[in-house]
């Protein structure tokens, strides 16, 4: 059975690294629901989170896959109810809209967004929260005539065993390395 | 790189790249020269006396050769190709050797950094277009880069499961100084080579070979990628257990050997593949279940349990889900699993393969080797040329039903003897991969079986051969069709023989012009006599046998069908 899966991956900071880990889900006809890239909280390792919706047996398969890459430190797979995530939306709307009335205002309040900035002609809301929050607030908000719209990738921490990651990453940098730089 | 205080020397980065090629213990490479790898040419020219460069006559046969030489010795093949129509033609090795898990670094030229990215002339993104054929790659902009960089490339080709490196080299940084020292890499930290296996997993699969009544082994390359072909030889004679082999695994054991019961898969041996689903434990020993072993996977080992003794943990349960997985270099983790074991016999199992080997033998082997007909079969030829070396040569092949008939009817002694594009079936490998193995293996005859289709495919490499007057014996089984795909037109498609049928050219003149000697054989009477010169000859041969057209090899498991339904017609 087909279910969405977070995919956390821990890398060496080296170019070309996003198409290694993109072309092992591309080869398999995996498509990739969402995907943010960043620095993780030790200098110099990389962190991706990808959001799949496949079966348990393939996500495995790919872990083991993304893992056998040279320049990978570790990947991690969860579920839903293993992780707290987010993403977040940007909404700009025409400044007329809302102005006109406080309807704009209350889904502001409502939805828990926030009013990043009014300009002459548009202002922008913000809002974090999962898929389908930002996604609800959007549609209420296209009512008003939503000019851009845009959404990030999902970002995640861990439910268990982040102690327990945090301490193997801080291993890995003790041990006696090579690296390219 | 650590920046340390180490007594470093000033040179050129080419110098360095083959300061650290030394350092490696590299004393041949096979390459081919261009404008932006003339740096590191160059360079070569000072360490002729060093290191030996083979000139090939096509990248694809660069890499090929340093297959062969690789396969057959253990270490690490080097070949050196210039950017753009260099390193795409040194692509199809690179696949090659990345399916069939042989260790290379292959190191290209490349445009200036400056010119990276603008389409220069010859500039093409090798990084990316090697990326998911590579164990890893990486491009060097910078001389100081140069050792490290290869340090890591050696580590990690010949490493845990070895595989093929490529290092990119702009030409800026093959021409550029740095402050040269070499420190071999140990360790990286983001890679485990080898991980440690299970004990719980260990004891498990003991109990299921103790308890089993109807064991079977698949030995495949990585007893011999391990070294491990005497612990294999200690683990199957304690348990008494039957091995049967996949096509790279061939030579790990030896053919004569009492418990070998012949080759796995679609051209493999009938009772090993029928029993495969008699079986009530399969013992996988560093093989990865491809579909040309398998078949139908749904309807393969059906009644058996799995032990998966694999170092890659991403090949555990990728094709088949197994019972005990045993992570680890089968050299190290076999002698944990023969100690745990009982001692057995399995006589009457064992009883069981010789009789599918009767009837293999009375419905396909007896005619294939010595054959009723007049016309000549590959299978009887292969037979008496392996008789001839006292089944003691090095095998190598190219793709097709050549191949298939060398790995039935060829027989070994020796581990690493056998040299064939396993993964890739890529016609055109053999006679470079010849060159290399016969360069590796210098002490040992080497003999290429190939097809007139694939010899055509890098046929050039014979100006390899002419001006390194390298001693391989060529016998080109020539069927006047591309045999393998004729073969499956003839049972799948109804004899429609598009496009297969080959109109050739002479052969002799060819290898002739090439400074070989050669001999034509279109009649069995001759054959004995012809096999007899070729092999006490000096030098390089084409022995060019007419074999029939429309010869079959069977048996044959279907793509796609159970190993069980194997046909033998
Ligand atoms: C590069 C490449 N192209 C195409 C194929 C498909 N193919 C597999 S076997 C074969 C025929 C080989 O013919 P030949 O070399 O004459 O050998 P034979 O089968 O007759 O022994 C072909 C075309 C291949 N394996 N490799």
């Amino acid at each position: 059975m087909k279910q969405e899966f977070t995919i956390s991956i821990f890398s060496e900071n080296h170019v070309g690294l996003l198409n290694q880990i993109t072309n092992v889900l591309t080869r398999r006809q995996i498509n990739i629901e969402s995907l943010t890239t960043s620095e993780s909280a030790i200098k110099g390792i990389h962190k991706f989170t990808i959001v799949v919706n496949t079966t348990r047996e393939q996500v495995e398969k790919l872990i083991g896959q993304i893992d056998k890459k040279i320049d990978v430190l570790k990947a991690f797979v969860f579920t839903e109810d293993e992780i707290i995530h987010q993403e977040m939306a940007l909404y700009k709307v025409p400044t007329e809209q809302l102005l006109n009335g406080t309807e704009i205002e209350t889904l502001v309040r409502q939805y828990g967004a926030r009013i990043l900035e009014v300009h002459h002609d548009y202002a922008v809301i913000e809002k974090t929260g999962h898929k389908q929050e930002t996604q609800e607030l959007f549609d209420k908000l296209d009512k008003f005539g939503v000019l851009q719209f845009t959404r990030s990738g999902r970002i995640a921490v861990t439910r268990t065993n982040y102690e327990q990651l945090a301490a193997y990453l801080r291993s890995l940098n003790k041990e006696t390395n090579n690296t390219l730089d | 790189m650590e920046k340390e205080q180490k007594n470093t020397k000033k040179m050129t980065g080419s110098h360095a790249v083959i300061q650290s090629l030394l350092a490696e213990g590299v004393d041949l490479i096979f390459g081919y020269p261009g404008g932006a790898i003339m740096p590191v040419y160059d360079a070569l020219y000072d360490y002729h006396d060093k290191l030996h460069h083979v000139l090939t006559r096509h990248e694809q046969g660069a890499v090929h050769a340093a297959q062969g030489y690789a396969r057959v010795t253990g270490k690490v093949g080097v070949s050196i190709v210039t950017s753009g129509p260099g390193a795409t033609n040194a692509v199809t090795g690179i696949a090659d050797a990345m399916i069939d898990s042989t260790p290379l670094v292959v190191i290209s030229g490349q445009v200036g950094s400056s010119l990276l990215g603008t389409d220069a002339f010859q500039e093409i993104d090798v990084v990316g277009i090697t990326q998911p054929i590579t164990k890893w790659n990486f491009q060097i902009k910078s001389a100081q880069e140069i050792p490290g960089a290869l340090a890591r490339a050696f580590y990690i080709a010949r490493s845990g499961r070895p595989g093929p490196v490529l290092i990119d080299i702009t030409k800026d940084a093959q021409s550029s100084t740095l402050d040269f020292a070499y420190t071999p890499v140990t360790k990286i930290r983001s890679y485990t080579p080898v991980n440690a296996p299970d004990e719980s997993q260990i004891l498990k699969a003991a109990q299921l070979i103790n308890e089993a009544k109807k064991p079977l082994i698949l030995v495949g390359q990585g007893v011999i990628l391990g070294g491990a072909e005497n612990e294999l030889k200690t683990f199957a004679e304690k348990t008494g257990i039957p091995a049967a082999w996949t096509l790279l695994g061939l030579s790990a054991l030896p053919s004569d050997h009492p418990l070998n019961v012949g080759m796995l898969g679609m051209h493999g041996n009938y009772g090993p593949n029928v029993l495969t689903n008699e079986a009530d434990l399969l013992i996988a020993i560093g093989m990865r279940f491809d579909d040309r072993v398998t078949g139908n996977t749904k309807a393969y080992g059906v009644n058996a349990k799995f032990i998966h003794m694999e170092l890659d943990p991403a090949e555990i349960n990728k094709i088949i889900k197994v019972d005990a997985p045993i992570l680890g270099n089968v050299k190290e983790t076999l002698p944990l699993l023969t100690a745990k074991v009982i001692k057995n016999n399995h006589a009457e199992w064992r009883n069981e393969f010789k009789k599918y080997d009767v009837v293999e033998a009375e419905r396909i082997i007896n005619e294939e080797l010595k054959p009723s007909k007049d016309g000549i079969t590959m299978g009887e030829v292969i037979n008496k040329i392996s008789t001839a070396y006292n089944d003691d040569a090095i095998c190598i092949t190219d793709v097709g039903q050549h191949q298939m008939m060398a790995s039935r009817y060829f027989k070994f002694k020796q581990t690493r003897s056998i040299v064939t594009s396993g993964g890739l079936g890529t016609m055109g490998f053999g006679l470079p991969a010849a060159i290399g193995a016969k360069m590796g293996r210098p002490d040992r005859p080497v003999v290429l079986f190939v097809g007139d289709g694939g010899f055509q495919m890098t046929i050039q490499e014979l100006g390899t051969i002419f001006q390194t007057e390298i001693d391989v014996k060529i016998v080109l089984l020539n069927n006047n069709f591309l045999g393998m795909v004729r073969q499956w037109q003839e049972l799948f498609f109804d004899k429609r023989y598009a496009s297969t049928e080959l109109i050739n050219p002479d052969f002799q003149t060819i290898a002739k012009g090439y400074g070989l000697h050669v001999e034509k054989v279109t009649n069995r009477s001759s054959l004995d006599e012809s096999i007899g010169r070729m092999i006490k000859s000096k030098g390089a041969y084409l022995l060019e046998v007419i074999v029939e057209k429309e010869g079959n090899v069977f048996p044959m498991v279907p793509a796609g069908a159970s190993v069980s339904d194997v046909r033998l017609e």
